[in-house]
């Protein structure tokens, strides 16, 4: 077996006492969640904490709970599981539960939490190797190195987001709530993400997710989550795309949004591609006018690279493939759109 | 001596089975599920050190220097090992030694082992092996056997009489194929290609060592050719073989990847005898990868004729064999690519010429259907493109093609029992095949494919005249009987096999027999679980022992009641005099019996095949004593726009002679048709542009979960052979063969495009139909 990198395992019970023991780790410690993420890339060497911070007991983690204002507080710490099955989201804020549902397999959904989802490091075919791999290539820039070899003298790392769920809580206008060592701040997801491979989020290591907030869905929402992979369980997305649809009283789609994953370090918001469905009706001709036009809008936005394993053109050829499947299946209340 | 001269097929007492053909507990199968087997690496023992190795980083490279003193001051560190010190090359072919345990001057894969630390924990083994510095000087890489073959220099084993890249090369010609062309009524010629896959068996390389204060080395290996293995160390470790103990442990699946001597064994081996340490090595799944022996990437060039008709008239096949960088089998490699191609049907010319070359990847080597599974791919397609050229249906086609049993093929083999078109009525009918084949919506299909295989082959690897398997029985007073085996059982259940076998033979109970197997110290010598030869082989020297002791058995009672032999029966442990069947006692007062007749009880058994195969060089390889058949149907669904394969459901019948242990063979059946599903659709074993592994892991070396399994329906066709053990043949390795085919010809049925090139991934598919739009558009 791979071996672990020595290190220790803090076990805080309260936020304060989280931070208390990150801050005096002066850098050197990382919060492990799950664990499903984090202890893979440790032992392939992509990290080398001295410490880790288990958040197993920070009680303020967990649980999922909807206020009188209709917003779902999803603690960090619940798991995939939690919010694959759970009844209120399903029906509420359906593309979420869906992309849960995709993530990995059984076992890992039962320790993955939705907190570890979103703290997702990216991946790269380059990066994602062990020690005696990176080392026999030279190493690539996310890690040790200097080049790209995704992109020959690329000067940007552009390892792909490649987190399930982060595209559905986007269309869902999640956001997040952070404790750092200046105390507690909210921020939306959609601003959490910059533009690189290396580390794709604003906020730095040492800053705690404590809970993830979505505000209440229209009457008519509709929502889908649609996913390719090679495999029927386990694999990480080869494409991942999130969908909402919130009717109007007459049926019209008032508000719509899509947004996709692992293409580049970012989750990717179709910003605009999706103006084109608003005043549509799904089951009408309109909407599906729209729908085609909607996907090959799409393909052109979204161009996979071959960052991820896999083909890429195919992946690129999937992308309308699956933005109109899981339009349809928005529309249908259907989905998640997977090929089993 | 042969025990095939000395039983038939039929049951030892009356007309009846009593153990054999019912379904039977496996012997470890309660130890496997509590967690009690004992795995290689479970094995603990006092002041073991652990071992790590320095592998290269360099596709092809020579080695300049290496200074070890880093690594050997690391407190902690007990010794280093280079390739200078264990410099004698080994293979499991003898003709081609060309592997070391470390590298002595050379690399030649990313991956290759340079050399390996003992420590007193794996981290500290581990650290001491980034301290190891090498100098290399580095070659250009051949990661292309296309290069290979007109590449000789530089040459990656430079030290063979031949200075190019060639590992083998065999051309064999039976009859004329190219006369045929003129007259033939359709000749269909194409290129087919098979990319490399391997075994990824759950439980990785695992190897324990330590040297007794008796002077005798131990060697506890995930192996399943013990026997070899019990060679390669004393003649690498100059050891007398008489103090080398080779122990297989019970083993977490193997499917050809651990038929080789493998490093690990040697350097643990070494490193035990320097610290004077117990020494264990446990390879990554990453290092597995890299050790391989997967089934060989070939490209495969195939022109078959026939009448208008359909009846083959010829076949004449090129084949491009990417061996990667060692020989491993590839001798047997290269034969097997071609001759084991001449059934189910009758080719009444025929031809191969098949080259394996060297290339700077991990080695080939045998995997399940080892050699013949990628020409089978191409034949049974084209068959199908001939079948569907001249309108024949393709069941029908392969009827007509039938070779008979009890009969040669063009290039000598001895056919004996063959159920092949009853496995190939067995599924036509369970798939619905005439109702659904062809007439099904666009995106579905029915494809069907045939098959044989070996159930081992006369060809021992190293020349001797003695047997092939050989079996010890032991009696005790208590009424138990130990049976020792040298047969490796890799999970497809050899010692139950032997259980049952001696069980049916003695009339008692397969609980009342313990095996005792893949020991060298202990148990006599097989050759090993590799082309699917332990049930026929060491079953035969099974029954064969055990009947020896029947006799004895037998005799005694006989003389005790005063009665014949022959009205002495045994059943399920309890001895009856036929005459007076209220005259019993129990199989623990026969044994007494007996030892007071005969003196302390035991017998030896041994199979040896018949001499078989053409006379001509390389006749023998591929020549089996028996051959199984397959069939099998495959219904799948292609989805036009994404270009996925499905494989709902596939239909296999698989002719294995008697089955002892339906069940066993069923799970055989059942686990050959699945792998063979995951080298269609998803298993690719490839290296990048760097000549690393793409992707060493099982996340990113996807073979099928169980959601992507299809359904599998497995029957058994009992052509009851008359040289098998009760008849019974392989069903290990044939059924996997026609499952790639059959799913290759479903997808033809089911959207009309012909893949070639596998695996078949969905951006192929999405080509395919492309390309035939436009063809179709010119049609109309
Ligand atoms: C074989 C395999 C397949 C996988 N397939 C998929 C897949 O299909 N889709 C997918 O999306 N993921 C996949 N994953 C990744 C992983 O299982 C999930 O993303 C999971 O949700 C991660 O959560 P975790 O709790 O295990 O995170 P951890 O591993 O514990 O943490 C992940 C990262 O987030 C940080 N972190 C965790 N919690 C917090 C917090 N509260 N605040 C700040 N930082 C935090 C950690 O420090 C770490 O850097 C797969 C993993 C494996 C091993």
């Amino acid at each position: 077996m791979l071996r672990m990198p020595p290190f220790t395992v803090l076990n805080p019970s309260t936020v304060d006492e989280a931070m208390e023991q990150m801050l005096a780790a002066a850098g050197e410690a990382r919060w492990l969640a799950g664990g499903t993420d984090i202890n893979p890339n440790l032992k392939h060497r992509l990290l080398e904490p001295q410490a880790l911070i288990a958040l197993e007991g920070v009680g303020e983690l967990r649980g999922v709970s909807v206020n009188e204002k209709g917003w779902l507080r999803l603690g960090a710490m619940t798991t995939l599981t939690e919010v694959a099955e759970h009844a209120q989201i399903q029906a509420q804020w359906p593309a979420l539960a869906q992309a849960a549902s995709l993530v990995s397999g059984p076992q890992l959904r039962n320790m993955g939490t939705i907190g570890g989802n979103v703290m997702l490091d990216t991946r790269c075919q380059w990066y994602n190797q062990t020690h005696f791999w990176r080392k026999s290539l030279g190493y690539c820039m996310k890690k040790d190195g200097t080049e790209c070899h995704v992109i020959k003298g690329g000067s940007k790392c552009v390892a792909a987001a490649s987190n399930d769920t982060a595209p559905a809580l986007m269309t869902l206008d999640a956001e997040i709530e952070i404790a750092s060592g200046d105390g507690r701040a909210r921020m939306p997801l959609a601003e959490l993400w910059q533009a690189d491979g290396i580390w794709n989020r604003k906020l730095s290591p040492q800053e705690l997710l404590v809970a993830i907030h979505l505000p209440p869905t229209a009457a008519k929402h509709h929502g889908a989550y649609g996913k390719l992979r090679d495999r029927g369980s386990i694999d990480f997305p080869l494409f991942g795309i999130a969908v909402r649809l919130d009717l109007d009283d007459a049926g019209k789609i008032a508000h719509a949004a899509l947004c996709a994953v692992a293409l580049q370090a970012r989750p990717w918001p179709l910003k605009k591609v999706a103006d084109a469905l608003c005043g549509t009706t799904p089951g009408e001709q309109d909407f599906l006018d729209a729908v085609e036009q909607v996907a090959a809008l799409a393909a052109k936005q979204c161009r996979p690279m071959p960052n991820i394993p896999g083909d890429h053109e195919y992946r690129h050829a999937m992308v309308p493939v699956y933005t109109k499947r899981t339009l349809f299946a928005a529309a249908a209340k259907a989905g998640p759109v997977h090929h089993l | 001596m042969a025990a095939r001269d000395q039983h038939g097929p039929g049951a030892p007492w009356g007309k009846d089975f009593h153990v054999v053909g019912h379904a039977q507990r496996k012997v470890d199968a309660m130890a496997k599920a509590t967690g009690e087997a004992v795995y290689t690496d479970d094995i603990q023992l006092p002041g073991m050190l652990h071992a790590k190795m320095l592998r290269s980083p360099h596709a092809h490279a020579r080695i300049v220097s290496i200074d070890t003193s880093k690594a050997e001051a690391l407190p902690g560190v007990h010794a280093v090992l280079v390739g200078s010190e264990l410099p004698i090359k080994y293979g499991v072919i003898p003709w081609t030694p060309d592997e070391t345990a470390l590298a002595v001057d050379k690399v030649r894969f990313i991956g290759d082992e340079v050399a390996a630390v003992a420590a007193v924990d794996e981290d500290t083994a581990q650290a001491a092996v980034e301290l190891i510095e090498v100098e290399y000087e580095i070659l250009d890489a051949i990661l292309d056997p296309e290069q290979a073959l007109v590449t000789p220099e530089p040459a990656i084993h430079e030290d063979r009489k031949r200075r190019d890249n060639i590992s083998k090369h065999v051309d064999l010609s039976f009859g004329d194929v190219d006369a045929q062309v003129a007259e033939a009524a359709v000749v269909i010629e194409e290129d087919y290609e098979f990319s490399s896959n391997t075994h990824t068996a759950i439980e990785p390389h695992c190897a324990v060592a330590q040297l007794g204060a008796d002077g005798r080395l131990t060697l506890w290996s995930a192996t399943q050719i013990t026997h070899y293995v019990h060679r390669a160390i004393a003649r690498v470790l100059e050891l007398h073989p008489a103090r080398v103990r080779v122990v297989q442990p019970c083993l977490g699946g193997a499917f050809g990847g651990k038929s080789d001597p493998f490093s690990l064994e040697f350097v643990v081996s070494k490193l035990a005898m320097k610290t004077g340490r117990p020494v264990k090595m446990l390879w990554t799944r990453e290092e597995v990868f890299y050790a391989h022996r997967g089934r060989h990437a070939m490209k495969m060039h195939y022109r078959t004729t026939a009448t208008a008709n359909g009846m083959i008239t010829g076949v004449d096949a090129k084949l491009l064999i990417d061996g990667g960088s060692y020989s491993s089998f590839g001798l047997v490699t290269t034969y097997y690519s071609g001759q084991l191609l001449t059934g189910p049907y009758d080719f009444p010319n025929y031809r191969f010429d098949s080259t394996r070359v060297f290339t700077n990847k991990p080695p080939c080597g045998p995997k399940r259907g080892h050699g013949s599974v990628q020409p089978r791919f191409a034949f049974e397609v084209q068959l199908d493109e001939v079948a569907h050229r001249l309108g024949i249906d393709p069941i029908e086609i392969r009827r007509r093609n039938f070779l008979g049993d009890h009969t040669t093929t063009v290039n000598g083999q001895r056919i004996t029992s063959n159920g092949f078109l009853e496995c190939l009525d067995a599924v036509e009918k369970a798939s619905g095949w005439k109702e659904r084949h062809g007439k099904m919506p666009f995106g579905r299909g029915l494809g069907v494919a045939g098959s044989m295989y070996i159930s081992g082959t006369n060809y021992p690897i190293y020349p001797n005249k003695m047997p092939q398997a050989g079996i010890q029985i032991k009696v005790d007073r208590s009424g138990l009987v130990t049976v020792f085996t040298g047969g490796n059982d890799i999970g497809q259940g050899s010692n139950s096999m032997v259980a049952y076998l001696v069980a049916e033979e003695l009339g008692i109970r397969p609980r009342d027999v313990r095996v005792v197997a893949a020991d060298t110290d202990l148990c006599p010598v097989d050759l090993g679980a590799y082309s699917s030869r332990v049930t026929f082989m060491v079953g035969n020297a099974a029954i064969d022992a055990a009947r020896k002791l029947r006799k004895q058995i037998t005799e005694s009672v006989a003389s005790h009641w005063a009665t014949a032999p022959s009205e002495v029966r045994m059943i399920n442990g309890v001895v009856i005099d036929l005459q007076d069947p209220d005259r019993t006692m129990s199989q623990r007062e026969a044994f007494h019996l007996a030892e007071e007749a005969h003196d302390t009880l035991g017998s030896t058994g041994s199979y040896n095949t018949p001499t078989l195969g053409g006379d001509y060089r390389g006749g023998s390889i591929g020549a089996s004593p028996a051959y199984s058949f397959t069939a099998h149907i495959a219904e799948v669904e292609v989805d036009p726009e994404t270009g996925r394969i499905t494989v709902d459901k596939v239909w296999v019948a698989h002719d294995c002679g008697r089955a002892l242990n339906p069940t066993i063979v069923a799970g055989q059946i059942e686990g050959s048709t699945y792998m063979g599903a995951g080298e269609v659709v998803l298993e690719e074993h490839t290296m990048n542009r760097f000549g690393l592994h793409q992707g060493p892991s099982l996340l990113d070396y996807r073979i099928p979960t169980s959601l992507d399994t299809p359904d599998i329906e497995a029957h058994m066709v009992e052509s009851i052979d008359p040289e098998g053990p009760y008849g019974a043949k392989e069903a290990g390795e044939g059924p996997l063969h026609s499952t790639i085919p059959a799913i290759a010809n479903a997808v033809h049925d089911a959207v009309g495009i012909r893949l070639r090139t596998l695996p078949f991934h969905p951006s192929k598919v999405l080509r395919a139909l492309a390309e035939q739009k436009p063809a179709q558009e010119v049609q109309a």
